[in-house]
């Protein structure tokens, strides 16, 4: 058993345990987490098979760049923010296993029949003799032989940057209001003009989530922020 | 070590994560199973590009990378959009693409 087989039969199970993560996480952020870890595993067969290079571009893109990106994202959307339970329409989920599993079926039993010669390894394509190695056969190929895909993967790219600019780009209704019209705005309604009370004050605690204490000893309500005030409901001032 | 196990193991991700675009609803764990897709078209790009000893596989998983880079970012973007006028990233709801 080589030292490659011993790498493979150790991380080919995880893998596959790690991809059922992704799809049977019930949280988005445990998903997207268990999508790194596919993605280094993979990232360490490609670097098995001596795809170094490409091994390290799995790292820094994947693992490193796009993973944050769906972290953000998940951040933006709320983290809590999980699938709904309910099936829309009946029988949706056994039908997508089964589809699944057939599918997988069928993937593999093409395979079998195909016939693959056994490895021989990277020699450099291009025939630039034994001391090139894959990274200078590669830099060939993409500058030289296949230069004009890789300069329109450049226009994809910053297409791909202009597309999400414009998609996210949120135009402003209306001009902005001066603190001039926010201030008549505030005095128009009538309902408070001066600042909130600060909390903590007169309490046994100056935390941000006590609310300050009244004349009377009552809590102020309205010392709390809105993100503290389900958590200070039963607490003493 | 033989390819077809590597072959064997890109298959199966590449199952894993079609069943988990049309298992799940959540738009984001969607997209991250697309994600999967591609990585395991990638492992069996570079499997064949060994076998045959040449490295115009990795060329060929090189730009499948930066293609789903591209793809992640406008995806990202459009969820985003999409959540803003509609406060869910659950693909339900989105079966009309106005109003």
């Amino acid at each position: 058993m080589t030292g490659e087989a011993v790498v493979f039969w150790i991380l080919a199970p995880l893998t596959v345990i790690a991809a059922l993560g992704v799809v049977a996480s019930a949280k988005a952020v445990y998903s997207a987490l268990f999508l790194a870890a596919t993605m280094v595993m993979l990232a360490v067969f490609y670097i098995v098979q001596g795809a170094v290079f490409l091994g390290v571009v799995q790292i820094v893109v994947y693992t490193g760049a796009v993973m944050m990106l769906f972290l953000f994202v998940l951040m933006l959307v709320g983290v809590d923010t999980s699938d709904t339970l309910t099936e829309n329409l009946r029988g949706h989920r056994l039908a997508a296993v089964v589809i699944g599993l057939g599918f997988g079926i069928l993937l593999i039993g093409g395979l079998g029949n195909a016939s693959l010669t056994g490895f021989s390894g990277f020699t450099g394509s291009t025939g630039g003799g034994a001391g090139v190695g894959t990274v200078e056969a590669l830099a060939e190929l993409i500058f030289v032989r296949y230069v004009w895909a890789f300069q329109l993967t450049g226009a994809l790219l910053i297409t791909a940057t202009i597309g999400a600019m414009v998609l996210t780009h949120r135009d402003q209704v209306g001009t902005a209001k001066t603190q001039k019209q926010l201030s008549q705005e505030r005095f128009r309604r009538g309902d408070r003009v001066t600042p909130l009370p600060s909390p903590g004050v007169y309490a046994r605690h100056n935390g941000v989530d006590r609310p300050a204490r009244l004349p009377d000893g009552a809590p102020a309500p309205t010392s709390v922020g809105r993100q503290f005030r389900t958590s200070t409901d039963g607490r003493q001032p | 070590m033989n390819p077809d196990h590597y072959l064997y193991l890109a298959a199966a991700l590449f199952t894993i994560g079609a069943s988990g675009v049309l298992l799940r609803r959540n738009a984001i764990v969607v997209f991250m199973c697309v994600e999967l897709m591609l990585n395991a078209a990638n492992l069996a790009f570079v499997t064949v590009a060994r076998t045959r000893s040449e490295v115009d596989g990795q060329v060929f998983a090189f730009f499948t990378m930066v293609v789903a880079a591209a793809e992640v970012v406008v995806g990202l973007a459009i969820i985003m959009a999409i959540f803003r006028s509609r406060r869910s990233v659950s693909v339900d709801d989105d079966s009309l693409l106005k109003f």
